[in-house]
């Protein structure tokens, strides 16, 4: 139902990724006292992106907080005020600056629980960004969503729809982990269907974008799109493409993806982040593991080039998997050249 | 009641406040004392960082706090919690990795976590609770209690520029933090002044924080300088930075025992001889005839057996069931 081609029920609004967030946000923090944004330029700015306009004027800026250019100070006072009654989103306006809370994200929030046996809790929403072609070069067009899956007690999602958006980000909030939350920067403006109510959806439950038969088309974030677009392509060509989204890394849905592999007997793994080490070997190896003996090839692997990512529009465009790249390896896959 | 009773009844206060605090003292030198022994025979797995010669500061700072009042604490952490309430079994229970530890065996030595005393946690990256005890003091004054967050860290920490970022948002927003630096003058192996520049206290004083140095061998003043700030703080008068001068007496860690490439055995002789924080204590009750020495050694003996009944619990308690590794991951 989340798909932007369907036509609207009765009631159901089309809306984009960012007002999705942005109402998310505020049921939230209508909903709960003690969740609040800090960041910087969230309140008057409602962000560089715009994605929180609105809020501040409604919850004031006790609770849309301006923070000083600190990143690694505002997930650590995140941490402290989760451990002591509230529910910080904590804003990190670029994935790249992800590198700058990583003591706060992987030493402190994620192993808080653990490390005290399970007296501490951290509910904390980590919101940020990931991916290329805004033309922001190398620091600021990163898709680290790999370096925060590999820290055990960190929840990460990575939603590609206005719905999902919306239902994950309620979640997120409630859960009583630290989430790490990424938004995909160059698909804000998508629009999709969301229903005026309130709803959430369940952290690690994967959903299939587009049933297919031939051919799994695993797509995270910003390529769930390239996935169904390349779906798209196949079906003119006579290959019927299944393309399922895993909407978070951690949980991870794996027995989805297994069945899928399971049924189509091929499956292409495609995510945003740099292809060696990345999330496409894990989600690999799972489908690898679970669907072995039911896959007619072995599993193949999308990312972006492993090279920093580059400013000028002709190199930028070259590390990022596209809808033709995805749908060319399927067809290889399925040996239709 | 007359003024004879009066002098009377106010003396009786100040005895057992002190005496109260001689008991903490004596209780956590005993307590790292069979750290040491615990090491030294094979009896505890991994290492600990040893609180003996500081113990004026965690228990004069923490004297000064309600048991609602939260903490953070270090690597050096055993002083702090004890001093926050922390039950001397469920102690040495996890730093012997047993199950009715405080963590189930899953923090150790260093990341004693007890909440129900205010405790977020012990710390064993270097400056790495600055934010949470930040973040405690900002949720304490959103939620409208009067709570108020106490951060300790050691020198060591003053290279952190985490401190800097959350000193500089504790200012700028009023929050009720204290921020209290334990200089036992070695960061690890390193004297403090080969990697401090400038003065310590004009770094707090530069964010607007109220900053004050005392002697941390000397309980009484700790104490009295930690209430001043810990009270402004909970008046609304915003955050607060203590500097306690104190000293290290054994290593870095129990392990740390060959030390003279670093310091000399004369300097931790003098120290010991001069400037135990214990011995200061218990000189200034005799002087002041507040109680005598058998009650000082009745003290002594009392919490010498609390430690002794605490190491034998926990050597007694159980370990962890395996499959309890992949318990409390998530909440």
């Amino acid at each position: 139902m989340s798909s932007p081609s369907l036509v609207a029920p009765a009631g159901v609004r089309e809306i984009t990724i960012a007002q999705a967030v942005n109402e998310a946000l505020a049921e939230e923090l209508r909903r709960d006292e003690t969740v609040f944004v800090i960041g910087e330029d969230v309140a008057e700015a409602g962000t560089p992106f715009k994605v929180l306009s609105g809020l501040v004027e409604e919850f004031g800026p006790e609770r849309i907080l301006d923070s000083p250019i600190s990143e690694a100070g505002i997930t650590g006072l995140g941490v402290g005020a989760a451990m002591t009654g509230l529910r910080p989103v904590v804003d990190i306006m670029f994935g790249d600056f992800l590198t700058l809370v990583m003591d706060q994200l992987a030493n402190q929030a994620a192993k808080a629980h653990y490390m005290s046996g399970g007296k501490l809790s951290v509910p904390l929403v980590l919101r940020t960004t990931l991916g290329a072609t805004r033309r922001s070069a190398a620091q600021h067009s990163q898709s680290l969503q790999a370096w925060i899956a590999h820290v055990p007690g960190l929840k990460v999602v990575l939603p590609s729809t206005p719905y999902d958006a919306k239902g994950l980000l309620k979640s997120a909030i409630r859960d009583d982990n630290p989430v790490v939350f990424i938004e995909d920067k160059m698909d804000w403006r998508v629009a999709g269907e969301v229903p005026p109510g309130e709803y959430t959806l369940p952290l690690g439950v994967a959903d299939v974008k587009r049933s297919g038969e031939d051919v799994t088309l695993v797509g995270t974030s910003s390529m769930v799109r390239v996935c169904l677009e390349a779906a798209d392509l196949l079906a003119a060509e006579g290959i019927s493409a299944e393309v399922v989204d895993p909407r978070t890394l951690s949980p991870l849905d794996g027995a989805a993806l297994i069945e899928s592999a399971r049924k189509t007997g091929r499956a292409i793994v495609v995510d945003e982040g740099h292809r060696s080490y990345g999330v496409t070997a894990e989600l690999a190896a799972v489908i690898a593991e679970g669907a072995f003996h039911y896959l007619d090839a072995p599993v193949r692997r999308l990312g972006a080039l492993d090279v920093p990512v580059p400013f000028s529009p002709t190199l930028e465009d070259e590390t990022v998997p596209t809808p033709d790249l995805v749908a060319a390896t399927a067809r290889d896959l399925c040996g239709r050249t | 009641m007359s003024a004879t009773d009066r002098s009377a009844a106010r003396t009786a206060i100040i005895a057992e406040r002190l005496l109260g605090m001689y008991r903490e003292m004596t209780t956590i030198r005993f307590f790292e004392e069979q750290v040491d022994q615990l090491y030294r025979g094979a009896k505890m797995p991994g290492l600990a960082h040893l609180y003996s010669g500081e113990e004026a500061v965690a228990v004069g700072v923490c004297g000064s706090l309600r048991r609602d009042d939260y903490i953070t604490s270090t690597h050096r952490g055993h002083g702090h919690c004890l001093a926050k309430g922390a039950d001397v079994g469920l102690m040495f229970a996890e730093l012997l990795g047993r199950e009715p530890g405080y963590c189930r065996g899953k923090g150790g030595s260093m990341h004693i976590a007890d909440h129900a005393n205010g405790n977020l946690g012990a710390n064993a990256i270097v400056g790495g609770s600055t934010g949470i005890a930040t973040g405690a003091a900002f949720s304490a004054k959103r939620r409208g209690t009067d709570q108020v967050s106490v951060c300790f860290f050691g020198d060591g920490a003053l290279g952190q520029g985490l401190l800097y970022e959350v000193m500089n948002m504790a200012s700028l927003w009023m929050l009720p933090v204290v921020y209290v630096c334990e200089n036992n003058l070695y960061n690890e192996y390193t004297p403090y002044l080969e990697a401090t520049a400038g003065s310590i206290l004009d770094r707090p004083r530069s964010f607007g924080i109220e900053a004050l140095e005392v002697d941390g061998q000397d309980v009484l003043a700790v104490f009295a300088a930690a209430q001043e700030l810990v009270e402004r703080a909970r008046r609304g008068g915003g955050p607060g930075f203590l500097l306690c001068n104190t000293y290290r007496y054994h290593g870095h860690h129990v392990g740390d025992v060959d030390r003279l490439y670093y310091r000399s055995k004369e300097e931790e002789q003098l120290w010991k001889r001069e400037r135990d924080p214990i011995t200061l204590l218990r000189t200034s009750i005799l002087e002041q005839g507040l109680a005598g020495e058998e009650v000082l050694a009745a003290i002594e003996e009392e919490a010498r057996a609390t430690v002794e009944h605490a190491v034998a619990f926990a050597l007694e308690a159980p370990f962890p069931e395996p499959g309890e590794v992949t318990e409390d991951v998530f909440a």
